[in-house]
């Protein structure tokens, strides 16, 4: 065979034949191990799309950049489980389109901040980091503190459902309301919206800021109802390790 | 077509080609290279079988030894956790007290409270716990929720004003915003508040009356505060939110509540009482 590849090498056609051929192993052992990509998502409880405000900080968080200097990654590496907690699992951004992965740390990952730091600490944070953390390099984000536009929100579902994520047709039709419910619901009551998406955290966050308008939702109130929502959804106490190894 | 022709100098083939009367020589690949190569490829087909690699239908081929870099983690893990053992044990098993008597305990529960401590807690209380403005600072001796080990304790485990059921709560009613008290009243009350900090009380005054009707259940008739309701001392110059006449106005008017994470649901309870211990000795401990 070796011998007659100038026979393949000078005769268009073979040489045709011969690249598409290449063309198409190459192709298949890249697109082959997809077809079953869902068994390398483990199977774990909890894990649900985000409320329509969440997914509003999310839209801002990716606006911002912020994927930019945080991951949301916690590698399999003991010293990364021991700062940040459990390994992330591919079932944690199953809904996140595009996934916040990231590839640079140049701030701590946040894959599990939801529920470390307190809503007055986040706040505060993003409006200026050298308030609470004197050392920080991260820029201020003043600017949140402006009004949420979500009156398209519904759509924002919508195009997520397109590509996957299973939001339900009332999901869809109360996304604005459910927006408003999530933020102007007393913190610690159990408004309706819990119930289609368990965990989510209700209350404004923003309210201690002297200039707040309790009866405006701002875009820091949806940027840090989505950080404070981050890593909380599975509960690895229920969660069989070796059941999850890869 | 080219003709392959032997070199006469070296004795080998040439690929035929020319260019320019320029000949290639056909030499072959160095033995050694090429079983090297061939070694290459008999060491993947073996690595095929001992470690994962091929998918599969219903997921991939796993491998005989079981690898799976997750399984590694967990193994590195428990190394970690028994190397630990001979100190976590101990602290596991003794209550706080205990730990801050024995004195080998309290160095590393100091240490380990330390590295703790800057990765969860130094965020709002600042390094070393100096606090910050609505962020207790837990370098004094003034607690909000009381500061002996077990008050510290308590609080770091189940927070403030969280969603956790044991967690701390109350809540200064909204003397203002409710229409508890008149303007008048409030600016009065701040004044006699101002007043007990700077340790003169001023006996008689509008506000003292306002104080005593009020405020004295939970802050104490001399303002001294009460820890098992997380009512602040009044009568010193410690203040969460600033102790300007217009800051304890803005306070009594509608107040501002601090809130803190329930750490038992994200730490282990060894952590928990080394940070404890830590901040116990961070130099205002009761």
């Amino acid at each position: 065979m070796f011998k007659h590849h100038a026979k393949l090498e000078t005769n268009i056609f073979f040489l045709a034949v011969g690249i598409l051929l290449t063309i198409v192993v190459g192709g298949l052992v890249e697109v082959i191990p997809l077809f079953s990509i869902e068994s390398t998502i483990e199977k774990v409880d909890g894990v649900r799309p985000y409320t329509p405000l969440e997914l509003a900080g999310r839209n801002i968080y990716i606006r911002e950049g912020c994927y930019n200097c945080h991951s949301q990654m916690i590698r399999p590496f003991k010293d990364e489980v021991e700062r940040y907690g459990h390994y992330s699992l591919a079932a944690e951004s199953k809904y996140d389109h595009p996934f916040q992965w990231g590839s640079k740390r140049t701030g701590p990952d946040l894959a599990r901040v939801g529920g470390k730091y307190t809503n007055d600490w986040q706040v505060r944070h993003l409006i200026n980091p050298r308030d609470v953390v004197p050392g920080s390099i991260m820029p201020g984000y003043k600017h949140l503190t402006r009004s949420l536009e979500y009156s398209d929100i519904a759509s924002h579902l919508k195009v997520n459902r397109i590509v996957g994520v299973p939001y339900t047709d009332a999901q869809i039709v109360n996304a604005k309301k459910d927006v408003e419910e999530q933020v102007f619901s007393d913190a610690g009551s159990s408004p309706a919206v819990l119930a289609s998406y368990p965990k989510a955290m209700i209350g404004k966050a923003s309210i201690n800021l002297s200039t707040a308008n309790p009866k405006v939702v701002t875009e820091m109130d949806a940027l840090v109802a989505y950080l404070q929502v981050l890593g909380t959804m599975v509960d690895f106490k229920t969660v069989d390790d070796t059941k999850i190894r890869r | 077509m080219a003709t392959i022709e032997k070199d006469s100098v070296s004795g080998q083939n040439t690929t035929g080609h020319e260019w320019d009367g320029i000949k290639e020589l056909n030499t072959p690949l160095p033995k050694w290279w090429v079983y090297v190569f061939w070694a290459t490829v008999v060491w993947a087909v073996a690595y095929w079988f001992l470690y994962p690699s091929w998918p599969t239908v219903n997921g991939y081929l796993k491998g005989s030894l079981g690898y799976s870099s997750r399984g590694e983690l967990a193994n590195e893990l428990d190394i970690q956790k028994k190397a630990r053992s001979a100190w976590l044990s101990k602290i596991e098993a003794s209550d706080v007290a205990a730990i801050e008597q024995d004195k080998d305990l309290l160095r590393y529960a100091m240490a380990g409270g330390k590295i703790a401590f800057n990765e969860n807690c130094a965020a709002c209380h600042g390094v070393g716990g100096v606090g910050a403005y609505g962020f207790p600072t837990l370098a004094d001796d003034e607690w909000l929720w009381g500061g002996t080990l077990a008050d510290i304790e308590q609080t770091i485990k189940f927070g403030v004003r969280n969603t956790n059921k044991d967690s701390r709560q109350s809540e200064m009613p909204k003397f203002g915003a409710d229409g508890l008290l008149k303007d008048d009243q409030i600016s009065a009350v701040a004044d006699y508040v101002l007043s007990l900090a700077s340790k003169a009380p001023a006996k008689g005054s509008a506000g003292e009356t306002v104080f005593t009707e009020n405020c004295v259940v939970c802050h104490g008739e001399d303002g001294s505060g009460q820890a098992a309701l997380g009512a602040p001392a009044l009568n010193n110059q410690i203040w969460l939110y600033k102790g300007t006449k217009d800051a304890i106005v803005a306070q009594v008017t509608k107040p501002k509540h601090g809130n803190m994470p329930a750490w038992s649901e994200r730490l282990e309870p060894s952590t928990i009482k080394m940070l404890a211990v830590y901040v116990h000795n961070l130099g205002g401990g009761k």
